[in-house]
């Protein structure tokens, strides 16, 4: 028993080694893409928002990245879930392993450009003359896991499902962009007219993006977005290893 | 030594043919009836009734044509797809290789590539940092180890390939078509190292259209024809057999 946790660990740590590997590997900037897409994101939206339509938001460029940067890694990791299994049907069709371990790597390996990117959060916050609290040594960890989760749950229902209906590749990325904008990332959640504001938290991740936000820019963590975020988590996990469960069986003779 | 390590209990297989709802979602709908009938209906037998069994330590070799169903006896022994009807039983620590170097990655260097090949045929971190020097000096690669391997020809990446497998402790080894790629100096030491394992009591499942190579390596041979078993027995004989059908 022991053995075999340590094997899966080793595959783990292995698959997840070449999913950065193979990222930085053919790319000059390495490092820079990582942080690059979410700045350039950044930008955009500072642009269109704070100069050009004149929002009333306090330090709008952190106010985006504290955003953005989290978002980027929710984002990514559930873009690319259709495809994980397609794209390592070799091996699922060789090794029998829990084939759970294929998205796992893919959430790992956009957690580890998420931590990254942290130095420049921190970077963004000195420029508006702020600092990094203390509350962040568990505020982190605390919201790297609910995340880790609640992108698991999902990741593991959509790359099962979509071998078997492959029109979710599709309905995935339209899902992600309404979810951005659903999401208060680009806007604060006091900003949401009041008829509308009892509906923010029917979105599982508004609660979680929410959390970040004022992680990264007040050093707080509200017990209430904490607690339902992680009751969304767990939820998308159950669902998700539910929908894996029934149907990793016929992954190989399917690929 | 009779124990037997993979047993074949009157074994079928049938794959759904899922394609067919991608006929159109509008047709699915509009014929929805007949649809789902030929959805239920539409399967495609890959194996009919296959019982044998493979001792421990034994060679068996299975020939036959493109189709048959060669891969999927090696797919159920290797537990990565289950059995329609029947039963496989299956002892051991089973080192599955079909086809070499399919789980490789082309970015990676010839080394990483080992590593992660290594411990997706199970291996751990540890087992192949000790053997990687063997596995590199038996590839004979030289240099090129350190080369991203999408610069490799196809007999290097059976080279790379071949010496990874050399380097497991399997008690059950499954073997694609090792032998096709890799010049003849290669070919000998490939064929050193199976006879290698098969003297140390690994029990081996070989699939080839080699023939030659079949009659050297397996103690007993199958051929698989239209989804059953056409004929069992010695190499020598099958080999004859297939060739004259």
């Amino acid at each position: 028993m022991k053995e075999k946790i340590q094997y899966y660990l080793d595959l783990i740590i292995v698959l997840t080694q070449k999913e950065i590997k193979v990222r930085y590997k053919s790319s000059f900037l390495g490092y820079l893409w990582s942080i690059g897409h979410p700045l350039a994101l950044a930008f955009v939206f500072f642009l269109a928002f704070k100069i050009v339509m004149k929002v009333e938001i306090e330090n709008y460029s952190l106010f985006l990245i504290a955003g953005l940067f989290p978002w980027q890694w929710f984002s990514n990791s559930v873009n690319s879930s259709p495809s994980v299994f397609l794209q390592n049907g070799s091996i699922i069709k060789k090794v029998n392993f829990p084939r759970n371990i294929i998205p796992l790597t893919i959430i790992l390996q956009e957690m580890f450009h998420f931590l990254l990117s942290i130095p420049v959060i921190i970077l963004f916050l000195f420029m508006y003359h702020k600092s990094p609290s203390f509350s962040w040594l568990y505020g982190l960890p605390i919201l790297v896991s609910i995340q880790f989760l609640m992108i698991f749950g999902i990741s593991l229902m959509i790359s099962s499902a979509n071998l078997f209906f492959r029109d979710l590749e599709r309905l995935t990325s339209i899902f992600l962009t309404l979810l951005f904008y659903f999401t208060p990332i680009i806007y604060p959640e006091t900003m949401v007219p009041q008829e509308y504001k009892t509906l923010i938290n029917l979105n599982p991740l508004a609660p979680l993006m929410v959390s970040w936000r004022k992680l990264f820019l007040n050093g707080t963590l509200e017990i209430f977005d904490v607690g339902i975020s992680l009751v969304y988590a767990l939820v998308a996990l159950v669902l998700g290893y539910q929908v894996y469960r029934k149907l990793s069986w016929r992954f190989a003779e399917i690929l | 030594m009779n124990e037997p390590a993979i047993i074949f209990d009157q074994v079928h297989k049938s794959y759904p043919l899922y394609h067919h709802i991608t006929g159109g979602i509008k047709n699915f709908l509009f014929h929805l009836p007949k649809a789902l009938t030929t959805l239920k209906n539409s399967k495609y037998e890959a194996l009919k009734n296959i019982s044998f069994s493979v001792d421990k330590g034994e060679s068996l070799g299975i020939i036959g044509r493109n189709g048959a169903g060669k891969s999927t006896i090696l797919g159920l022994i290797a537990g990565v797809i289950k059995p329609s009807e029947g039963k496989v039983i299956v002892k051991g620590k089973i080192s599955p290789f079909l086809e070499l170097g399919g789980s490789f990655h082309p970015e990676l260097t010839g080394k990483e590539n080992i590593i992660l090949n290594g411990v997706l045929l199970g291996l751990t971190r540890d087992k192949v940092r000790k053997k990687i020097d063997d596995i590199i000096e038996f590839s004979e690669l030289g240099d090129f180890i350190d080369q991203p391997i999408r610069i490799y020809s196809s007999g290097m990446l059976a080279r790379l390939g071949f010496s990874v497998v050399a380097h497991l402790d399997p008690e059950i080894l499954i073997i694609d078509e090792v032998l096709a790629a890799g010049d003849i100096d290669f070919q000998k030491k490939c064929f050193q190292r199976m006879l290698g394992f098969r003297k140390n009591g690994v029990t081996m499942v070989f699939v080839s259209h080699s023939m030659e190579s079949v009659e050297r390596i397996c103690d007993r041979a199958i051929w698989i024809e239209k989804h059953t078993i056409q004929m069992e027995g010695h190499p020598k004989d099958v080999v004859s057999h297939y060739k004259a059908r």
